[in-house]
């Protein structure tokens, strides 16, 4: 470890410092402001250590992780998401909990975990990363452990972190074992000699399980809506953005500098996935009177079109995943922004009845609600659009029409449910007595915010489409 | 420039529509009544200084263009373009827009602001539509102007209108999907062959295909005008979305909507792909005729009088794809004034039973009879626009009916004497409009006023105007013509490139 080493790990640096710092604050001064500050200012300063990072990418700090452009976009859109995130939970946690301090840490440490993951380079960094956010996870979910749903999401999650870990695990010594070697890099130059052997396949087909369960594509998609549903809303922002970005950035940079993606049996799991993911999430959203729980569905069809461009393969591919993942980061962001700033008292506001005529009593956050409805859907206009343009773009350069064409179709069916919402906002009905809907406090500057980029990536995405063109996994 | 502004002059009417309609409802309506016709006069004026130019068009296509970079990545351009036809269609856009907000001014009542929003963001999505000349703005004002039309529908709409509106969506948005897969489909192999990644028009026009490849690349475009269109079998959401919608959602649909469809064949379908489009062509010739007849008939069964409307539309609409498959002359110039008229004289009708439906509080044809008693001068409006829709000489849609006629019969006698079949259809649903709504014994006792001076400014210029291309449609021929060349010139480009290449 040199000089440069602990400037390229900076980044790492400050937020685990963060974390400690915050925790040492709650033991002597207990002040939410004060929480939140420090939180938010560590965050920026990581960010803003970025700039620093960057020049000296691509740099291997031991053999465990790798900072290159890559690693220093997505760990730009874990922080950033996770800024966004935090100044949610504030407005959230003046409303439902006591105990309010204490999610910032835990936020933390989810994040830095995230971080590694996206620069893990070895195994024993991807399984590191993976518990510290994991473990920090499980926490979140039941953060409001006076609701039963709340315990309930978290314990689910502790079960299936822990059987996904196990097959991980498993799946890695495989690998191990045959090829003795647990360092992505030299794994890429074994994996052609060894591809045909039936324990790397099978070491393969264990990760991709883990992994899937992470993600929560269809066949590994059955905890998804509960935890959805019960955790507090900022943190299932959370969790559908920061931690299954994460996870499809390591994916992606895995399976891609490996060479794994090209395997024939491995493209065909893979395309399987993303056929049931596409289909049957959107077909069950149909079935949800629960907007959390849509947004559950919607989340594992949108796992299902990332697939169809990571199966593209390429540059092209990885760019028009990272558009999309930018794009879908805004929108769930700010979709779970809005609930979250609607919940009041004992329960989120979570069914369609808690949106009944929202455009009447307040068109400001309906409008925008509608807008990230819309961008999901893919519509014009929006960052949605754009990215699902550059998704099929990918994957009609590969070819892969197939997939295209249930792309397609199931996000058709997704327009249905995302209407509903939308007619729900728009309807007009009779109010016997006004509803106590609370004030956004912070969070509204968040959702304008968000709304304001949603936009401009639709419209105008040049300057992103450049920024992106140089990050490519190695 | 003139071009970005037509569009931005909706854009921001809308805006500040919404902005209005917090002060006082009529503030929005005067805004965005204002932000129409100052397109309108904008188009005209681009009309009369073109008017002695368009001879001379021979090697500059186009009457106004701008070209800017928009996203270079992927060769994406902004580029807006201007030519007769264009320059027709937006006519039609701007005079209908005008006519949607008048005839919205008593009707709509609730949220008047977001309303006229949602009608000026529809109006600017199709100008978007006529103008565009790279695939990917064409694409992206297609998808644009479905949005603010959901609204209009699923909110402002009749009983069924989330329904209908869904319905709408969902449709639109398919097709719209499938085109979205051809244009990349297009982009993709004109980079095999060139090595450039472009979605301009001009570019894209002549890259070689295998026949194969092109029919199913067509099929992409062809689905989505389809339905636009719409053809039958592909008209199933038309009737519910015209029904549902208020009056200027339907006026907007059936004037405008529908005629992005028939602009998307010219335009796209034929000069792109031009081998593919003459070997489909019997089949959509064929189903063109089917739904003229078919529209026809279920016109005539309809008690609902805007659906009996909706329907006429799926007739006449047949007819303009009929001409634009015949693909010569004279079928070409049919349709042409046909999807002008059909925009005008649909549009009045839907106004007119807008205007009735105010009054009546019903659509029902059964509910009303002997209007005629009551409100002689609607009546007579009425007859009027039912005689110009059945196709009656010196009215603007039997030329344009007539002229496809003579066109088709260069190609198939059997579907020129069906579609014939089909104008004398249209006698039997337009005769029957005009007898249970207006003539008879008043039975049901109705007193309600005639028409108002507001109406009246709606209804007079767009009976002058049938009358107009009825008796002396040279100009349109006049404005059409250069544009129209130039697209069978295409059309006979792209052909000579895919024979050379074998």
């Amino acid at each position: 470890m040199n000089t440069a080493d602990t400037l390229a790990l900076l980044p790492f640096l400050l937020i685990a410092a963060t974390s400690v710092f915050v925790m040492l604050a709650i033991a002597m001064w207990r002040q939410h402001w004060l929480s939140l500050g420090m939180t938010l200012v560590g965050m920026a300063a990581a960010f803003g250590s970025l700039w620093l990072v960057a020049p000296l990418a691509p740099r291997r700090v031991t053999s465990l992780l790798i900072l290159d452009q890559y690693a220093v976009f997505y760990i730009g859109l874990i922080i950033a998401a996770t800024f966004a995130i935090s100044i949610l939970c504030y407005g959230y946690l003046q409303r439902h909990s006591e105990t309010r301090e204490e999610l910032y840490v835990l936020l933390l440490v989810a994040t830095l975990g995230s971080m590694v993951l996206v620069a893990s380079s070895h195994f024993v960094s991807f399984f590191l990363g993976l518990e510290i956010l994991s473990v920090a996870l499980y926490t979140l979910s039941a953060y409001l452990h006076a609701r039963s749903r709340s315990l309930e999401a978290g314990i689910k999650y502790l079960i299936l972190a822990g059987s996904s870990s196990a097959f991980l695990l498993f799946g890695m010594s495989l690998l191990y074992a045959q090829l003795g070697t647990m360092d992505l890099f030299r794994l890429a130059t074994l994996l052609p000699d060894a591809q045909n052997s039936l324990m790397v396949l099978g070491g393969l087909a264990f990760i991709v399980t883990g992994i899937g369960f992470k993600l929560g594509v269809v066949p590994f998609h059955l905890w998804t809506p509960d935890v959805y549903e019960g955790a507090p809303a900022p943190v299932t922002a959370f969790l559908a953005t920061v931690s299954k970005g994460a996870i499809f950035a390591l994916l992606l940079r895995y399976f891609y500098s490996s060479g794994a993606q090209r395997l024939r049996p491995v493209f065909l799991l893979f395309a399987i996935i993303a056929i049931a993911s596409m289909l049957i999430g959107n077909l069950l959203a149909l079935l949800q009177n629960n907007i959390k729980r849509i947004l559950a569905y919607s989340s594992i069809a949108h796992m299902g079109y990332l697939l169809v461009a990571f199966e593209a393969g390429g540059a092209t591919a990885s760019e028009a995943i990272a558009f999309y993942l930018v794009a879908y980061f805004i929108t769930t962001v700010g979709a779970f922004g809005v609930v979250t700033v609607l919940s009041a008292g004992e329960r989120d506001a979570d069914t369609l009845e808690d949106y009944a005529g929202l455009f009447w009593r307040r068109p400001m956050l309906a409008s925008i609600f509608t807008l990230m409805l819309l961008s999901l859907a893919g519509i014009p206009v929006t960052a949605g659009f754009f990215a699902k343009f550059s998704v099929v773009a990918a994957g009609a350069s590969a070819g892969i029409w197939g997939l295209i064409l249930i792309l397609v179709i199931s996000s058709v069916i997704g327009l249905f449910y995302y209407l509903r919402v939308v007619v729900t906002m728009f309807a007009r009905i009779r109010e016997e007595a006004p509803r106590a809907e609370p004030h956004a406090m912070g969070g509204s500057y968040v959702l304008v915010a968000l709304t304001i980029l949603l936009l401009w990536l639709g419209v105008y995405p040049v300057f992103f489409l450049n920024v992106i063109r140089m990050v490519a996994p190695m | 420039m003139i071009l970005l502004w037509l569009i931005v002059i909706l854009l921001v009417g809308g805006l500040l529509a919404w902005a209005g309609g917090r002060w006082s409802a009529s503030t929005s309506r005067w805004i965005s009544l204002i932000a129409v016709s100052a397109d309108f006069v904008i188009g005209l004026m681009i009309w009369v200084r073109s008017a002695g130019r368009l001879g001379l068009l021979q090697r500059q296509i186009w009457l106004r263009e701008l070209d800017w970079s928009w996203i270079p990545q992927f060769g994406i351009h902004f580029h807006l373009a201007l030519d007769g036809l264009s320059l027709l269609l937006l006519m039609l856009t701007f005079l209908l827009g005008i006519m949607s907000v008048l005839a919205s001014w008593s009707e709509i009542q609730e949220a008047v602001g977001f309303f006229h929003f949602n009608l000026l963001w529809v109006l600017a999505g199709i100008v978007g539509v006529f103008l565009a000349m790279d695939l990917f703005l064409f694409y992206f004002a297609w998808e644009l102007m479905l949005v603010p039309m959901y609204f209009l529908i699923a909110i402002w709409g009749h009983e069924r209108r989330r329904y209908a509106a869904v319905k709408f969506f969902l449709f639109t948005q398919l097709s719209g999907l499938l085109m979205l897969i051809a244009i990349l489909a297009l982009y993709f192999a004109h980079h095999t062959a060139t090595g450039i990644f472009t979605f301009e028009y001009a570019d894209l026009l002549g890259t070689p295909l295998s026949p194969h490849a092109a029919l199913w690349i067509m099929l992409g475009f062809f689905v989505a005008f389809a339905v636009k269109l719409p053809m039958f079998p592909l008209h199933t959401w038309l009737p519910d979305a015209h029904t549902e919608a208020p009056t200027a959602g339907s006026v907007v649909l059936a004037g405008l909507l529908l005629k992005t469809g028939a602009y998307g064949m010219l335009r796209f379908v034929m000069p792109l792909f031009p081998a593919a489009a003459e070997a489909f062509a019997p089949i959509a010739m064929v189903l063109a005729a089917i739904g003229i007849l078919y529209g026809a008939i279920l016109a005539f069964a309809q008690t609902d009088l805007k659906r009996l409307v909706a329907y006429t539309s799926v007739s006449h609409l047949g007819f303009v794809l009929l001409g634009i498959f015949a693909w010569n002359k004279l079928a070409l110039q049919g349709a042409l004034i046909t999807i002008i008229c059909h925009g005008v004289s649909t549009g009045a009708l839907f106004i007119l039973v807008g205007a009735l439906q105010e009054r009546l509080h019903t659509r029902e044809l059964s509910r009303m009879s002997g209007l005629w008693e009551t409100v002689p001068r609607l009546s007579g409006v009425g007859l009027f626009l039912a005689l110009a829709s059945m196709g009656l000489p010196g009215l603007g849609d039997f030329i344009g009916e007539f002229m496809i006629l003579l066109g088709v019969y260069q190609k198939s006698r059997i579907l020129t004497a069906v579609a014939a079949v089909g104008i004398l259809a249209s006698t039997f649903y337009a005769l029957k409009f005009v007898h249970y709504a207006f003539h008879g014994p008043n039975q049901h006792h109705w007193a309600v006023p005639d028409l108002g001076a507001r109406e009246a400014i709606v209804f007079i210029p767009l009976i002058a105007i049938l009358l107009w291309l009825g008796l002396y449609p040279q100009p349109l021929f006049n404005t059409f013509k250069p544009a129209m060349e130039t697209l069978q010139r295409y059309a006979g480009q792209t052909m000579h490139a895919l024979r050379r290449q074998r």
